[in-house]
């Protein structure tokens, strides 16, 4: 009987690790230890999911996908040797490892295993690749056509259009908040300022140094017509995160959005809305403002970056892994779920928006050191001017002062 | 008891609170006085998927020779103390010299960060805490009259709001005060005003914090007074009755007095816990609005550039202030009647 057992355990592993091999065969790791950081949605999903196919016996692999990546990044990559492995970042928390140096330059990688990546899929800083994209996300309009139609005006381009089409929807008493962006005090406010500054042209910087220069005609009109828009969207505004937003959409209580393109899959799906307001939905390109040629948007990336404090082993092994991870094989059944910047993706309907918003050269989010401190002092200082209880100039000056502090704090300014 | 023995007996917690309370506040200080390097500042040419531009970038090597010659930072002194995210002095000082009256200086200074906290976090405190006492002290008279058969199940459902996570309960309530939901749609019919909204004003939404503040801490002071209830001397109760009381002259003259302790403690424990606000905050997406000490401490440890350690510890450190300011007058009280019951 016990020979028998051992008979039965001897193959069942000769059958696991003919399986192992098979789904591993394909990256030729054989050792090393893989551990991915990442951000929780979909698409990355998909990418997590095909990265763990190259972990074959020798390989440790783990990953956590979590909203609160930002907030652990910089002390797991601290640590020697790190927790993780490999960090998927976006344009905005990229800057906190690279201010730190935590992640490791890539070019020795990619020549060796990364002949399936194209150029602009890489993110360099000072001559150096730092990071591998392989997705694109934008704030853009959504607009609802039949609603727009029964109101008698156009798909709007520009924001004082949208103005001009969210009067005419409340005139016509067909809705009585009809806009909403993701206007919630904190980071969603002051991307939303962000956009809006870069779209009349504004300047977060004295060129080559970290003085702020905000409060000026750019800040002040990106202000006033932050304030102009939300007079059409709902009281509750300044709570609003993308979750509140895209849930006011599926229940057709709005008819103008400006939201992220990574919510058009989920909008678009057949859940939590009814047919009435997905057929009619429709995702158009980021207007301009202020009769500027720039969207008054910010084109962001999600990419994926290896540890500095790792073995270069390890880094290799999370490296290869990576790159299987974002095959082209990964859009399968995934094609809508993002923006994908891999060979063979095809734009549906959900992509529009990020599609057109990126062929009208808007300006990516700024990558600089100490901009993460002008974006917290930008969400912090702002609602006073939204609830109309202070003034654009002294919003701004408020901006300054506090991003100044925390810039001297940081050791950006003397 | 003889000394040597106490300290023998005391040496475990006393162990535990100088490793767990003790270095903490002390590391919490040292951070506090630091700030970070000097970060050395290049510029470069960034490259990605939509073009490259001209940008700026740190200089590793030369800010981490900075950093190893010396691990703490630079020191500071008392610097962040007195920058504008916390005290401002000198932003206090412009103010005072350009307001023409009192009231304009005081909206200027209340454009602070840290005195706009502040004041959050004192009006909370102070409105929070003696309704929690009156409402608890309710709350408790009422379920002792209760017929033995009910007051279980009452006081297991009387609990509750204090067993929900403080996060899940602000949530919950949040939820139910939406245009949409269930409060705050029935508002919105009760007062005929189809836009209003709890969450867009500055003072409906300190209300509604208040409101779930007591809600919250109720159940505590309630669980408290209700076992103090059951030491009332039922014999001073009947004399009174005898001598004619009625039922408020009792709870006025005989259980009020025997619960003063427990007054003293409550008020203790709800003045620390109050002050140190910050669930709800969160929980209502209330930062417009209102924002707490807790907030700021949690707000420069999330920033998107990194954490700003020196200016958190500074916050802490005036909140440890703080409470010891508010906790003065009633720890002298209680030392004072220690001292006469030992005399």
């Amino acid at each position: 009987m016990s020979k028998m057992n051992t008979l039965i355990g001897a193959s069942a592993l000769a059958l696991t690790a003919g399986m192992a091999f098979a789904e591993g065969h394909g990256c030729g790791i054989e050792n090393g230890r893989i551990s991915i950081l990442s951000n929780d949605f979909p698409a990355l999903r998909a990418v997590v999911e095909r990265a763990q196919t190259c972990a074959t016996d020798g390989i440790e692999f783990s990953a956590n996908q979590t909203t609160e990546h930002k907030d652990i990044q910089v002390a797991a990559l601290s640590a020697n040797p790190s927790e993780y492995t490999a960090a998927v970042v976006a344009n905005g928390s990229i800057l906190p490892l690279l201010n730190e140096g935590l992640i490791r330059p890539l070019d020795d990688l990619i020549a060796e295993h990364g002949q399936s990546l194209s150029p602009t899929q890489m993110i360099t800083i000072d001559g150096q690749v730092m990071a591998i994209a392989f997705m694109a996300n934008a704030q853009h309009l959504f607009v609802r056509t039949d609603i727009l139609e029964q109101a008698g005006v156009e798909i709007p381009t520009t924001y004082e259009e949208v103005i001009e089409a969210s009067a005419a929807i409340e005139d016509a008493g067909i809705m009585d908040d009809p806009f909403a962006m993701n206007t919630q005090v904190g980071w969603n406010l002051a991307e939303e300022f962000v956009n809006m500054y870069l779209g009349y042209g504004g300047e977060f910087f004295e060129p080559g140094t970290a003085n702020v220069a905000i409060n000026n005609e750019a800040g002040i009109a990106a202000l006033e017509m932050l304030r102009s828009l939300n007079e059409y969207a709902d009281p509750d505004f300044l709570t609003f995160d993308s979750n509140a937003t895209s849930a006011l959409w599926e229940s057709g209580e709005i008819a103008i959005a400006t939201m992220w393109g990574s919510r058009g899959a989920t909008i678009l799906d057949e859940e939590g809305s009814t047919d009435e307001v997905t057929s009619a939905t429709q995702l158009v390109g980021a207007p301009t403002v202020g009769g500027g040629e720039r969207p008054a948007s910010t084109l962001w990336w999600d990419g994926f970056t290896i540890a500095s404090n790792i073995s270069d082993e390890d880094a290799e092994a999370t490296f290869i892994a990576m790159v299987n991870g974002i095959d082209p094989a990964v859009m399968d059944g995934n094609m809508d779920a993002a923006v994908w910047l891999i060979e063979g993706y095809q734009p549906g309907p959900a992509a529009e928006g990020v599609a057109a918003t990126a062929q009208s050269s808007t300006a990516p989010y700024p990558m600089l050191p100490y901009m993460g401190l002008l974006h917290t002092a930008l969400g912090n200082e702002l609602a006073d001017f939204m609830q109309g209880s202070e003034s654009a100039e002294q919003a701004l000056a408020d901006t300054e002062a506090a991003y100044t502090t925390a810039a001297r704090e940081q050791g950006y300014l003397q | 008891m003889t000394h040597g023995t106490f300290l023998k007996f005391i040496f475990p917690s006393l162990a535990a609170m100088l490793l767990f309370i003790a270095l903490p506040i002390v590391s919490v200080v040292v951070q506090s006085l630091h700030v970070e390097h000097e970060q050395v500042l290049i510029t470069t040419e960034n490259c990605g998927p939509f073009g490259c531009t001209p940008s700026t970038t740190i200089d590793q090597e030369a800010t981490q020779a900075l950093r190893d010659a010396e691990p703490l930072g630079r020191f500071n002194g008392l610097g962040t103390y007195f920058n504008r995210s916390h005290l401002a002095t000198t932003e206090i000082g412009i103010a005072w010299r350009a307001s023409d009256s009192l009231g304009e200086f005081f909206g200027r200074v209340m454009n602070l960060p840290f005195y706009k906290a502040l004041a959050f976090t004192l009006a909370y405190t102070f409105i929070v805490t003696p309704l929690v006492l009156i409402l608890g002290l309710m709350i408790a008279l009422a379920v002792n009259a209760l017929p033995r058969i009910v007051k279980g199940p009452t006081i297991f459902f009387t609990l509750l709001p204090m067993i929900v996570t403080p996060l899940i309960g602000s949530l919950i309530l949040f939820w139910m005060i939406d245009a949409r939901g269930i409060l705050g749609a029935s508002l919105q019919n009760l007062f005929d005003d189809p836009n209003l909204s709890l969450k867009a004003s500055p003072t409906l939404t300190w209300i509604t914090l208040f409101v779930y503040g007591v809600w919250h801490s109720a159940p505590f002071a309630f669980i408290v007074f209700y076992a103090g209830l059951q030491t009332v001397s039922e014999e001073t109760l009947e004399a009174a009755m005898i001598d004619g009381a009625s039922r408020w002259q009792r709870v006025r003259h005989v259980t009020i007095p025997h619960l003063m302790p427990l007054v003293i403690f409550i008020t203790l424990i709800q003045l620390m816990d109050n002050f140190r606000v910050f669930e709800p905050i969160v929980g209502f997406s209330a930062e417009a609005n209102a924002t707490s000490l807790s907030w700021i401490i949690f707000d420069d440890l999330r920033n998107e550039a990194g954490a700003l350690f020196g200016s958190a510890a500074a916050t802490s450190v005036l909140t440890i202030i703080g409470i010891a300011i508010l906790l003065t007058p009633v720890v002298v009280r209680t030392w004072r009647d220690f001292n006469r019951k030992a005399v």
